[in-house]
């Protein structure tokens, strides 16, 4: 098992000049070790990352687009692994920390925690290329290739919590924030 | 054959082209399965882009929203009320242009949508309203007139709007 914010620090090391759609711990910890105008954090209601992610993708279609997802969050959008993978973006990378429960709500398990195959899910949904890890080694040993493949691209990261970060929802979810975005994104556009 | 003084599909599909939308975001919906996301389907000059939910969709054009591309989501009421979450968080409290385009599931023609006899058509309006959300209803040809004006407001304020479509259309 990893801890997830080493993961994020590996990520951080190969990230250039994507965007990164962030949700719940994930983003707390990822604008800490990433700070980039390009993070988005506005994800509005629980689940809904991948589904941003997307509107990302199609939209900005030369642009590549990193999802930093939750497992209790894409339990709540399975359906949006088959939307992703009939559009079939090539600039889109799915990253799920799975941790196996609701970290953000008490740490309650997700129904299924430890049984459930999340890249067998995407893989069936229709995702060309899924891979899981959970020896960090591994992982820095890979991850670079992986950001040079074609999307649609599934990567389940087994994770446990590392690292206590600030938990601030006001600042992931602030009008500055957004703003920011929006104007680090029209200026590449 | 469409009578003459009847709501057509067409023309809320070309008055949404003439509002510089580019992509819509689908769910099918039976008021507008025929007349709208038919046609949809067959004019190259629209990406569709199906969804397994409607949430999703208020993502998706959330999102192209900031990309600089405008979109609709397409979908029934039902589908609106199951994305209650979504609309609120990210197109009100976000206060993002999200354009939805609402079939009214089973609603009477000619009756108000708050007098249906039908609970999910009836509730629907004053959950917009309790949301705050801009809504307009859609079903006399005169009211075509409305989406241009609605759609460029919600993209003018950066605010979402719901265009109610009050009678099943037919394939033309």
């Amino acid at each position: 098992m990893m801890k997830r914010d080493e993961c994020l620090k590996v990520l951080a090391q190969y990230h250039t000049d994507q965007i990164v759609v962030a949700a719940y711990q994930a983003a707390q910890e990822w604008l800490v070790i990433k700070p980039n105008a390009l993070n988005y954090t506005a994800i509005g209601a629980m689940g809904q990352a991948s589904s941003h992610a997307l509107g990302f993708a199609v939209g900005l279609p030369n642009k590549r687009v990193l999802v930093l997802d939750g497992d209790g969050s894409l339990l709540m959008n399975l359906g949006s692994l088959v939307t992703i993978a009939n559009e079939a973006p090539k600039n889109f990378i799915h990253f799920l920390c799975e941790n196996g429960s609701y970290e953000a709500n008490g740490g309650h398990p997700i129904p299924g925690a430890g049984v459930v195959s999340f890249a067998d899910i995407a893989k069936a949904a229709g995702y060309p290329r899924t891979y899981e890890f959970s020896d960090l080694e591994v992982f820095e040993s890979e991850i670079g290739r992986i950001l040079q493949e074609e999307g649609p691209i599934f990567v389940d990261l087994k994770v446990q919590q590392g690292e206590r970060y600030p938990v601030d929802y006001d600042n992931l979810h602030s009008a500055e924030r957004r703003r920011a975005f929006k104007e680090a994104l029209d200026a590449i556009r | 054959m469409v009578s003459i003084g009847t709501l057509q599909g067409s023309a809320i599909v070309e008055a949404i082209k003439q509002s510089g939308i580019e992509f819509v975001v689908a769910l099918p919906d039976i008021t507008t399965s025929q007349g709208v996301l038919l046609p949809i389907t067959r004019d190259p000059s629209l990406r569709l882009i199906r969804v397994a939910k409607e949430d999703e969709g208020v993502s998706i054009c959330a999102a192209l929203s900031i990309c600089g591309k405008r979109s609709v989501l397409l979908m029934q009421n039902t589908g609106l009320l199951d994305s209650i979450n979504s609309i609120r968080g990210t197109a009100v409290e976000f206060e993002m242009p999200v354009c939805m385009i609402v079939g009214l599931l089973s609603k009477e023609p000619g009756v108000a949508p708050m007098e249906s006899n039908r609970y999910g058509v009836r509730i629907t309006e004053p959950i917009l309203d309790a949301m705050g959300v801009e809504h307009h209803l859609i079903e006399q040809p005169q009211d075509v007139a409305k989406i241009g004006p609605a759609i460029d407001k919600a993209y003018d304020t950066s605010s979402p709007v719901v265009l109610l479509i009050g009678r099943r259309l037919d394939e033309e």
